[in-house]
């Protein structure tokens, strides 16, 4: 479920309200809340969407976790699945790396 | 229609609505419901969109990546691709659905590379379109929605669709969940493409969607066919939502003391680890995956890894828990039923794509994976999008003086108390996701759960409506409701063993069963068994 907004990278550009495809984030005057976090259904794309990489998802999604935010941003994860797309211009590349079709016939 | 104005007028603001006027409303912005829009606005038409969510992220298409049942023009190509799925669902398909929609996934996947889909190349350098990545796609398709001139409305759910006095649908109204006011889009005709129903299971994607499509579209009098075919279980880590079948095909399955579990696979063996998984834990490990396999897994599925790096787990090396999730008619192939090649329904002006509709014409009774359906929603939406604007083109130019609003549960004045829908829901999970209700199916257990589940229609079909922060979540928990009844109602009546659904008490495929199983109803849910003549008849 999603975790964490992180107000010290987030520019409240209100992306994440927006595209939550379960209506999880509140605008505020600052930076969005998580208001909903049980309607969170793990899919991780509001994470695709910010272009700030202020959001993190934990992969649990049956409930809350405890988290080390200084831990985390020191592990490099904000932006990791943006990346890992190709939705950031440095590793646009990888938009047309899809192998699927070397699997399929497993 | 008028070809001065191409875009769906916003009429009238006030008294907390906003009001649309449009020749076709689209419910539901996944892929078949933006291949409807676009294909509807080429068709001439005024477009609306209404979607619960974000049409771009909506969906279990958006959050994943997904096959695509794309085979080369070759005709003995086509004709193995049809024929090795045959005996799996069941002898169920119809081979010129199948052909057309081989023929519609062919040109929809080229007209997605011409509008610059990033299709990979094979080490020959031909170009590879049988696999699409979900964001890249949809944020694709919500673009070129845009750009054909449809009125997109984001976060805007449906919650019953209007009626005018002779009965054809007339549009629908919902609520804009973001600004706290309603909006009523007037139409003359719809497309339901709402998706497929797992019941809130978590599994990729899919807590959008929860069957709304279907109570609307019954509310008016649709009917259902394969609603039987709705107990596909996906594997997913036990704590994570992410189901990749695929990968599985490279596992090893275990119990907690390392043994392996007899027969489990992803493949013809699921059902072996739905029965351990009764009795205790069980793990998976990718071992199976060469360098060269682990290598495309990456590139290919990033998203498969997001579960497992984050809690430290390395898959091809490390096993870990895994759980199934159920993926109701999302996977399973049950849904509305389609009356013509334009993917109408039972109902005037009322239209049917993607999941939302019955995909049994090209799978039969079952589907290994998001392939076919894949397939199925650019084609069918491609279709409905075409239907529902020649539809409106044909209709009488004077719109109708009165609409009704078709809505009943949860929305009315009623005797008892107002849906919970937390309740609710989990009352209706507890019937849906059992393996030895819904997976292992027998009339008596089948029985049982559908007296339970018609006792809690009976209590919220009179219930007071919900309050505005409760309503749609109880219109949600409310179609669940219905879609479980349709489920089992239909169950019960295949007498046999035939595609995913598996009844132990009739552990075979009876030739004289080769039918579909239409349902519908909401106070009485009924069942029958049709002969698909009028699929078979309708001329391409």
């Amino acid at each position: 479920m999603i975790e964490v907004v992180d107000s010290e990278t987030c520019t409240s550009c209100n992306i994440c309200v927006n595209v939550c495809p379960t209506n999880v984030f509140d605008e505020t005057d600052g930076v969005p809340v998580i208001a909903r976090q049980d309607d969170c259904q793990t899919c991780f794309l509001c994470e695709l969407y910010c272009p700030d990489d202020a959001l993190f998802v934990a992969p649990h999604a049956d409930g809350p976790q405890s988290i080390d935010l200084l831990a985390l941003k020191q592990s490099g994860i904000f932006g990791s699945y943006r990346r890992a797309v190709g939705w950031t211009e440095e590793t646009k590349e990888a938009r047309g790396l899809d192998r699927s079709y070397l699997l399929f016939g497993n | 229609m008028t070809s001065g104005s191409a875009r769906a007028d916003r009429i009238s603001g006030g008294n907390g609505f906003v009001e649309f006027d449009a020749d076709v409303l689209v419910l539901g912005g996944g892929p078949a419901g933006t291949w409807a829009a676009i294909s509807a606005a080429e068709h001439g038409a005024r477009v609306v969109l209404a979607d619960k969510g974000f049409c771009g992220t909506s969906g279990a298409t958006a959050a994943a990546g997904t096959g695509v049942w794309y085979v080369d023009t070759d005709s003995a190509k086509r004709e193995a691709a049809m024929a090795n799925r045959e005996a799996m669902g069941g002898y169920l398909q119809d081979r010129r659905w199948m052909a057309r929609v081989l023929d519609r996934t062919y040109k929809n996947s080229n007209r997605l590379a011409e509008w610059g889909y990033p299709y990979p190349t094979d080490d020959s350098g031909k170009r590879q379109l049988n696999s699409l990545q979900g964001p890249e796609y949809m944020r694709l398709m919500r673009k070129r929605t845009k750009q054909a001139g449809v009125t997109i409305l984001d976060q805007s759910p449906a919650l019953e669709l209007l009626v005018d006095d002779g009965g054809s649908v007339a549009g629908a109204t919902g609520v804009r969940r973001q600004k706290q006011d309603n909006w009523i889009a007037r139409a003359k005709s719809v497309v339901i493409a709402t998706g497929g129903c797992a019941f809130l299971s978590k599994t990729l994607g899919s807590n959008v969607l929860t069957g709304d499509g279907y109570l609307m579209a019954a509310e008016i009098g649709a009917d259902f066919s394969g609603m039987e075919f709705s107990n596909p279980y996906a594997i997913a880590p036990a704590f994570g939502t992410v189901t990749k079948t695929l990968f599985y095909g490279w596992a090893t399955f275990t119990y907690e003391d390392g043994s392996v579990v007899p027969g489990a696979s992803s493949k013809g063996g699921r059902s072996a680890i739905a029965r351990a998984l009764t009795e205790g834990p069980v793990y998976a490990l990718l071992d199976k995956a060469d360098t060269e396999t682990r290598a495309a897994m990456r590139a290919s599925q990033p998203n498969f890894f997001l579960p497992l790096d984050r809690t430290g787990i390395d898959p091809f090396t490390q096993r870990f828990p895994i759980t199934l999730r159920l993926e109701g008619t999302i996977r399973g192939t049950g849904g509305l039923r389609i009356t013509d090649d334009s993917c109408a329904t039972s109902v005037a002006g009322l239209y049917a794509a993607g999941d939302a509709a019955t995909r049994e014409l090209i799978c039969g009774g079952f589907t290994g994976g998001g392939s076919h359906n894949a397939a199925w929603a650019m084609s069918s939406g491609y279709w409905a999008g075409a239907g529902a604007a020649d539809y409106a083109q044909q209709s009488s130019l004077k719109r109708a003086s009165s609409v009704l609003r078709a809505g009943t549960v949860g929305l009315r004045s009623g005797r008892n108390r107002s849906i919970g829908p937390a309740a609710l829901t989990k009352a209706v999970q507890n019937e849906v996701f059992p393996y030895d209700i819904n997976y292992f199916r027998e009339a008596n257990r089948l029985h049982a759960s559908l007296q339970r589940l018609d006792a809690l229609w009976r209590d919220v079909s009179d219930a007071e409506a919900a309050d505005s922060t409760n309503m749609l979540h109880a219109r949600e928990s409310a179609a669940m409701l219905a879609t479980a009844r349709w489920m089992y109602r239909s169950a019960l009546a295949r007498t046999e063993t035939r595609g995913m659904h598996r009844r132990e008490d009739f552990p075979r495929q009876d030739e004289r069963q080769q039918h579909h199983i239409t349902t519908g109803g909401l106070q009485e849910v009924w069942a029958r068994s049709t002969v698909n003549a009028t699929l078979s008849e309708a001329a391409e």
